[in-house]
């Protein structure tokens, strides 16, 4: 396959967000503003390319039958490094991910890639969709992040657009990131069935 | 008891674990197209989240906690979590064959249902004795049984109803969801003891 | 290379070398974050205590003591600051259980007589964009925001529903009252303090 497609897979025609629809949960739980969707989206993509990387390289010598927790362990082992890099080196990011982070062990979109390309695929193959991935989820947390805290307080990263007062809080809040993706996979369909 | 009684309400209603907290999104929007398996899967989660709780939670107070190796956490708790819904389905296998016919496919992905291991995180961080803990696994999987039903409820009334074309499945069902957490924002504030 | 078969042995050999590996990798690298994370949470502290406490000579972090404060014993840990030898206030570390989200930790700067002098929100889980604006809600100089200058002893700290002195975040009084709770215990256990150095103010007692 062509390297360069690897990556463009994952950024649009198999964007984990708006088109496989995986990792739903930190999807509508961290992007209550742009910096937090895309820090959560970096987090990630490096927990992906990681994973991705060491389970094309043991592939081979995981018994088909434990294929699944061997993984999991590999990925779990991964997010413990990344939580313990965050909060030694930007702690106030750590603090406002929060138990998001440990949860990326259960996204679906590290232990789907792991099982779907990864497995089948080698090390070099696998890191390039580690990459595509990673980044078509920052790509789209960081655009909720954006268009919900636009919504909600008239800011885009901290930056002011309209004064606050015109914002509608309930987009910072829960139902607001349901509506939100909601409209944003509406769109996408939209645009694919044209 | 008192405190008993808030955990159980605030976990239910005020901070329920889809609605506020997003976590189970993925079988919340996969397995409730019908009440019947909203139901089962919300008795499974409730029964894997309380066994999985009290074990982690034993684990970490008696062996995490005494050698030092807290940083071990999330490897031995999903691997627990991992090993527990594999009983739970042979279980079911054997005890209930319709059940398991019914939600065979969400089974295995109850160990990537991230409010399992939510809770069994939450309740070390939020520093519960054993009981408070067993109690908030069980409220919160109520919590969770709850918003299932409730969305399933809808969505079977909404599969007779004509939507937009580009609007049908998940845009609908997440917009759904959306009023379904604007509902629950009603309970906020409720603060009991 | 051939796939390795399913066997019981190999299955438990692989996952064990594999859980094994993970944990060796993990020690390791605890051990080189320890320090960076240590230092991390020192230095907010740090930065938390020069933001609300007066200006000071001493090291309030290596001079702080610890009290239990009211009914629900709630923990508070005070940070003298001293000048050339003198008390000129302190920041106070504390708690309230009374949030919104849960609990909500704060350091609240005083100065000598009392007075608040400035404050930090160290941590809380309130609603984003409502509870959350205590971030600087409190300090704000707009209408009865502003707690900065008042003296838990003489103002009535309170929010307003409650026939106090302070305005409220806008659809948020559960957490604008819990804030007042945690900044009360802090004043609390400041004045404690006073009291156990210099026998002072009868109102700290009523407290």
């Amino acid at each position: 396959m062509n390297k360069m497609s690897i990556i463009l897979n994952g950024l649009i025609k198999e964007n984990p967000t708006f088109v496989l629809l995986l990792g739903m949960c930190p999807t509508l739980g961290t992007t209550s503003s742009a910096e937090n969707g895309m820090g959560m989206g970096l987090a990630t993509t490096f927990v992906l390319i990681c994973s991705n990387v060491v389970i094309a390289l043991i592939k081979n010598f995981i018994p088909d039958k434990i294929r699944i927790p061997a993984f999991i362990v590999v990925i779990a082992a991964f997010v413990t490094i990344l939580e313990m890099c965050m909060k030694a080196y930007v702690p106030a990011l750590y603090a406002s991910l929060g138990l998001f982070i440990p949860l990326i062990v259960v996204n679906c979109i590290v232990l789907g890639r792991a099982e779907s390309f990864a497995a089948k695929h080698n090390a070099f193959d696998s890191m390039l969709d580690g990459i595509g991935i990673g980044l078509g989820f920052t790509g789209a947390l960081t655009l909720l992040g954006a268009i919900r805290e636009l919504l909600g307080t008239g800011k885009i990263f901290s930056a002011t657009i309209f004064p606050e007062e015109y914002g509608s809080l309930i987009f910072v809040l829960a139902p607001g990131a349901f509506i939100a993706l909601g409209y944003l996979i509406l769109i996408v369909n939209k645009l694919k069935t044209k | 008891m008192i405190t008993y009684i808030s955990i159980f309400i605030t976990a239910i209603f005020v901070n329920n674990i889809v609605l506020a907290q997003f976590l189970g999104i993925c079988p919340f929007l996969g397995v409730s197209k019908k009440v019947n398996t909203a139901v089962g899967m919300g008795a499974a989660v409730t029964f894997v989240m309380t066994i999985a709780t009290i074990v982690t939670y034993l684990l970490q107070k008696y062996l995490l906690d005494t050698t030092g190796l807290q940083f071990m956490q999330t490897i031995v708790f999903i691997l627990v979590i991992a090993a527990l819904v594999q009983m739970v389905e042979i279980i079911l296998k054997k005890v209930s064959p319709p059940l398991y016919q019914a939600l065979g496919v969400f089974l295995p992905l109850i160990t990537t249902n991230c409010t399992i291991l939510g809770v069994a995180i939450l309740v070390i961080q939020k520093e519960y004795n054993l009981m408070e803990s067993v109690v908030f696994a069980i409220s919160t999987a109520i919590g969770f049984t709850l918003a299932m039903v409730l969305f399933a409820g809808i969505r079977e009334q909404l599969s007779t109803t004509n939507v937009p074309k580009a609007m049908q499945g998940i845009p609908i069902a997440l917009i759904v969801a959306g009023l379904l957490a604007m509902a629950f924002m009603g309970f906020s504030g409720i603060k009991i003891g | 290379m051939a796939k390795t078969e399913s066997t019981f042995l190999n299955m438990l050999v692989v996952l064990t070398v594999i859980t094994l590996i993970a944990g060796a990798a993990l020690g390791y690298v605890y051990s080189i974050t320890k320090n960076p994370i240590a230092e991390a949470e020192k230095k907010q502290q740090i930065e938390a205590i020069q933001m609300v406490a007066p200006e000071f000579d001493n090291s309030p972090i290596e001079d702080k003591y610890s009290l239990k404060i009211g009914a629900d014993s709630l923990e508070a840990t005070i940070f003298p600051a001293k000048k050339a030898g003198e008390n000129v206030g302190a920041a106070v570390e504390t708690i309230t259980k009374k949030g919104f989200g849960g609990e909500i930790k704060i350091m609240v700067g005083f100065n000598a007589d009392g007075s608040i002098r400035n404050y930090k929100v160290l941590k809380h889980a309130e609603t984003p964009g409502l509870g959350s604006k205590m971030d600087d809600w409190f300090r704000t100089d707009k209408n009865h925001q502003s707690i900065l200058g008042k003296n838990p002893a003489t103002d009535h700290l309170t929010v307003s529903k409650d026939g106090g002195s302070v305005d409220a975040i806008t659809a948020a009084t559960i957490s604008s009252r819990a804030f007042l709770d945690a900044i009360q215990t802090a004043y609390n256990a400041y004045m404690n303090r006073t009291d156990a150095q210099s026998g002072a103010s009868p109102k700290a007692h009523t407290k």
